[in-house]
């Protein structure tokens, strides 16, 4: 693998500018005569705009323009769209409700945004937004989607009866039904799992510049997806044909899925911008971020599973309400039905799954990807339900597990997805030796005489990643190919330039990918540059999410390098005089195997960029790019242990242990991917303890729009983590790779919560389990 | 945030002036509540006066018995003061556990008990102690002091320069925190004095901190944490929100009481 190759623990060579305050954000861009831009928001979760007036606002110092909706709907910039067809199960296409960038009749949600105020000054901007006059008439608000359904609420979009967008099923009713009739038990819950707000580090932020001279717009933006962002923009927006639109996403800091959407802002700064003639930057406030980022999660379901007499699974049956918010967001229709049903089958083998899911709006926040999308849903609710079962059944709910895995690949399940690789007990058996699962009752048995109980609970999780082939998603209803690009540049002296449609917001790209490179031909990652994030410099891309980059991106590289690889032995075999086939690349050298002849990398490069002497025909220059399609999901899956300890005095939950033993397939940089799990954990157990967006059901007002209210996690939250890997190559991919950005996320929250509900005694707590809740469900357990 | 004025007074008295100066000038020493209310722009004062600077109200002093803490000392030079720690180290261990070592290095006493935020921490302190506060006008025992949310007895134009109290027998002190703030959702100060035990809670109460008639009277009989075995206090004033019911918080009352005293027989 070389020292900087594949596998080795290459520190990130972007932290250097990070770590040092040098990183560049969108915020930190600057444009000649660029002005500021402020967002009147809805301060009602549910209203009627019936009047704006601006003259007070057009009157304020240093005020350029103030813009609202109708000038929008005036210039024919277009709604916001969800790119993702879902039909329901009578056939008609989901209700997709209007979304204009500036609210111009009504208003949805808290922040809502209903009008821009463009100034010389961020606080001249700010001023003068408060003194734009908003007429509401407010109306009754519902934020919660059980409710939403239900008779006489609120009605948000006329599309929309019932506030339902679809009602969706996938596998067999019958089936399922079959199999719970003549079931030996059926294990049944009502499952919750809470809303979340992503909270990157950075705020999300649009740089719009609209060039006369050239009647050109620019965009710097917070984005996961540059390309996705140009062509939405330029599709649907109407803001200009791409060769007319550059989007640029600098320095991301952090997105965990909130970054790939395309919101208002990006598009009223860029719309602002040719309309008050001159740049417009909008950076968010924290309150903006909570209020106005797409949330997470939010799905409240019922499920039964059903055993025959030898504890094995013989039908699943999920019936699922997901919140959608206000609107639908980008990819929001993919979250609770493709990316969430699909995996309904776990570690599994289930003959028989039914899953139906209602989608729903409220008066919140739009709901979309976040840090798992679906599969986190889907994890927990089946994981719980499995702890559940063992305890319901009284066997080991490891055993339990076992009994149930699938052994054999690839593997069918009954909704949609094809296992390619796995080894599922590898990793439960690593994890438990890990976590001295067999000593647990001996330390339960300690923590008891020090008045502490303490609990163990499992997760095996899976989920699809790699997202995903172009064809199946596209048969599935997605808008978009979910292929990548790469590009691979030479430069005449041997220093290579890969151009990505990934991008890096925190994954450590430029490290990783770089080490493809210097795998290949033996260089010093330090001679490669990853280059990402403009459309100007990378023809296309769709992007970073669904621990997509590493088996989607990084295969496209590969194939890139291929091509570079093939053409470069081609010039080293015609000056060397030797076969094509004897040529090998090491250490920086094109050399004929079994003798001592051999041409620098460097001058390799220069020999194709001075084109004095190549084969006959060949076109000069050492510049390859490759699209790559994957033929299938990945599939990475482990098995998470959780053991804590509850102060029963105060319900004070401590996580005492925390073992991951994860199936990454072959993996590039095992110190990243750690980094990858340790997050991704982190968020988990963020979720399950920590983390709740809780809007108050009257008012419809975000009650944890701060960090006073929404609890982040910090150190002191999370145990030191025992991660491993015990992996099985994908086959599906040519590095072999699965994916793990997601991983942590999606295992972590229930071996959490089976942890404490096994602690206390009670299977009846909801996420987050703070200490008041914990408290509580003991109280509860310890009456009966 | 909106435009303001800032003053740095050279003394009490120059603070004074500022104050009346101005139509809508504020106080700030430290600013560990008030400038993140600036930011968010939910206060707006025309003009800032900081007292943090005025070297009459800095320091601590231990003179037989008796402590007096300056009103612009920091919570980092309070929780780190080795007479302090001899004198009342549950103190220090309250000192410590305030915020963050940014906000232990910004905010000071007085700016923490002029605020009376109902979860801040020096509040029960000074009750438990019974502190006086002194100000630039009068010198008022905590008792009558610290009025409700964000209330207390301060007058427009009286700034408070110290605090002082009598080194108590034991003390202690013990919070629950708040899992997204870190503030006191629940926390208890026990002090055993010449004229017995007295237990103020903050955190809990729905008008901000208040001495606790039922912890009192069980510790009074044994200052142990056995005597608060079974004892329960009622629920009926305390505060319900997203985080924690009056239930949950009338139960980490004794708990944090429970704790508190453990400590201080430490």
């Amino acid at each position: 693998m070389g020292v900087e190759g594949i596998g080795a623990r290459v520190a990130r060579k972007e932290d250097k500018r990070f770590i040092t305050g040098a990183g560049r954000y969108v915020d930190d861009m600057v444009v000649p005569g660029m002005k500021h831009a402020a967002f009147v928001r809805s301060p009602y979760a549910h209203a009627d705009i019936r009047k704006i007036d601006v003259k007070a606002a057009q009157a304020m110092p240093g005020v350029i323009a103030v813009l609202t909706g109708r000038e929008l709907k005036a210039d024919g910039v277009g709604n916001l769209i969800c790119g993702w067809m879902i039909h329901s199960k009578d056939g008609t296409p989901m209700k997709m409700g209007a979304w204009s960038p500036l609210a111009v009749d009504r208003a949805r949600y808290v922040g809502d945004a209903v009008a821009i105020v463009v100034a010389e000054t961020k606080g001249q901007a700010r001023d003068a937004a408060e003194a734009v006059e908003v007429t509401y008439k407010e109306r009754k608000a519902v934020t919660d989607a059980v409710k939403a359904l239900g008779k006489g609420a609120p009605q948000l979009h006329p599309e929309a009866d019932n506030n339902l967008i679809y009602d969706w099923e996938i596998g067999d009713a019958k089936a399922t039904e079959a199999a719970i009739a003549k079931a030996a038990h059926v294990t049944r819950m009502h499952i919750v799992n809470n809303r979340l707000v992503p909270n990157a580090m950075e705020p999300r932020a649009a740089l719009g510049h609209y060039d006369k001279a050239e009647d050109h717009y620019t965009c710097w933006t917070t984005s996961q997806n540059p390309h996705v962002a140009r062509l939405v923009m330029s599709a649907f927006y109407n803001i200009a044909p791409e060769n007319k639109l550059r989007v640029i996403a600098p320095d991301v800091g952090g997105g965990f899925g909130s970054k790939i959407f395309i919101y208002p802002e990006e598009i009223v700064c860029l719309w602002a911008s040719k309309r008050a003639g001159v740049p417009v930057k909008w950076v968010a406030d924290r309150t903006e971020s909570f209020l106005t980022d797409a949330h997470g999660r939010d799905h409240v379901s019922e499920v039964q599973m059903a055993f025959d007499k030898n504890n094995r699974i013989i039908g699943l049956k999920v019936d699922t309400i997901a919140n959608f918010g206000a609107y639908m967001s980008l990819f929001s229709s993919s979250v609770p039905t493709y990316l969430y049903a699909t995996l309904l089958s776990g570690q599994y083998d289930i003959p028989a799954i039914h899953a139906n899911v209602r989608a729903v709006y409220t008066n919140s926040a739009p709901v979309d990807a976040y840090r798992g999308a679906g599969r986190p849903e889907a994890t927990y609710l089946l994981e719980r339900v499995m702890e559940t079962a063992a305890r319901e059944l009284g066997v080991d709910p490891a055993e339990l597990r076992r009994v149930n895995f699938i052994r054999q690949f690839p593997h069918q399940t009954p909704v949609i997805l094809n296992y390619d690789a796995g080894d599922y007990e590898a990793s439960l058996d690593a994890a438990m030796k890990a976590a001295d699962y067999a000593g647990f009752a001996k330390r339960r048995d300690k923590a008891k005489k020090a008045g502490r109980l303490r609990g163990i609970g499992l997760s095996c999780y899976i989920e699809a990643c790699g997202l995903a082939p172009s064809a199946a998603v596209g048969s599935l209803g997605a808008g978009v190919g979910l292929w990548e690009s790469a590009e691979v540049r030479v430069n005449a002296v041997g220093t290579i330039e890969v151009m990505t449609g990934s991008h890096s917001h925190g994954q450590g790209h430029e490290t990783t990918f770089a080490q493809l490179v210097s795998d290949r031909f033996g260089l010093p990652v330090d001679s490669v540059n990853i280059v990402h994030g403009d459309t100007d410099k990378v023809q296309m891309g769709m992007g970073t999410y669904g621990s997509r980059s590493g088996a989607v991106g990084m295969s496209a590289i590969v194939k890139a390098l291929d091509k570079v690889e093939a053409k470069a032995k081609k010039i080293a075999a015609h000056l060397m005089e030797a076969d094509e086939g004897d040529i090998v690349i090491e250490n920086g050298e094109l050399k004929v195997a079994g003798t001592d002849k051999s041409v620098p990398w460097f001058q390799l490069a220069l020999a194709a960029y001075t084109a004095h002497n190549l084969p006959a025909g060949m076109e000069p220059g050492l510049k390859e790019g490759a699209f790559y399609d994957p033929t299938n999901f990945t599939f990475p899956a482990g098995c998470y242990i959780c053991e804590v300890e509850v102060d029963p005095e105060t319900g004070r939950t401590e996580i005492v242990q925390f073992v991951a033993a994860d199936d990454f397939g072959n993996i590039i940089n095992p110190m990243i991917v750690e980094g990858q799990v340790h997050g991704g954990i982190a968020q988990g157990v963020g979720q399950a303890m920590l983390e709740g967006a809780h809007y108050d059901p009257a008012s419809g007002q975000l009650l944890t729009a701060s960090y006073m209210d929404y609890t982040m996690p910090r150190a002191d939250d999370l145990p030191s983590f025992k991660v491993s890997t015990s992996n099985t190559p994908c086959p599906s991919n040519p590095l072999g790779i699965k994916g793990c950005g997601e991983a942590g996320a999606i295992g972590s929250p229930p071996a959490v919560i089976n942890a404490i509900t096994n602690a206390i005694g009670n299977n009846d707590l909801t996420m987050p389990a703070t200490p008041q809740r914990v408290w509580a469900a003991l109280k509860a357990a310890t009456k009966h | 945030m909106y435009q303001t004025t800032y003053h740095r007074a050279a003394s009490v008295s120059d603070a004074v002036k500022h104050l009346k100066k101005s139509d809508d000038a504020k106080l700030v020493s430290g600013g560990m509540t008030l400038i993140p209310a600036m930011k968010t722009r939910l206060a707006a004062p025309a003009d800032l006066v900081d007292l943090r600077h005025i070297p009459e109200m800095r320091g601590i002093a231990v003179s037989g018995k008796t402590v007096t803490i300056g009103a612009a000392t920091t919570h980092a030079e309070v929780a780190t003061d080795a007479r302090i720690a001899k004198a009342c180290p549950a103190l220090s261990h309250l000192a410590s556990h305030i915020g963050d070592p940014h906000v232990r290095h910004m905010g000071t006493i007085g700016g923490s008990i002029a605020n009376n935020d109902p979860a801040a921490d020096y509040p029960a302190a000074m009750l438990a102690l019974d502190a006086i506060i002194v100000t630039n006008k009068r010198e008022t025992p905590a008792g009558k002091f610290f009025k409700g949310l964000f209330e207390t007895a301060l007058k427009e134009d009286e700034i408070i320069t110290a605090v002082t109290f009598t080194v108590p027998a034991k003390s202690g002190y013990e919070k629950f925190p708040n899992p997204a703030s870190r503030y006191a959702m629940t926390g208890v100060f026990v002090a055993k004095g010449k004229d017995g035990v007295r237990a103020a809670v903050t955190g809990a109460g729905e008008d901000g901190v208040f001495r606790s008639g039922e912890i009192e009277a069980a510790l009074s009989k044994k200052f142990e944490p056995a005597a608060l075995e079974g004892v329960s206090v009622p629920s009926d004033d305390l505060m319900t929100d997203i985080h924690a019911s009056a239930e949950y918080r009338a139960n980490l009352v004794v708990v944090m009481a429970k704790r508190a005293v453990v400590r201080a027989n430490a």
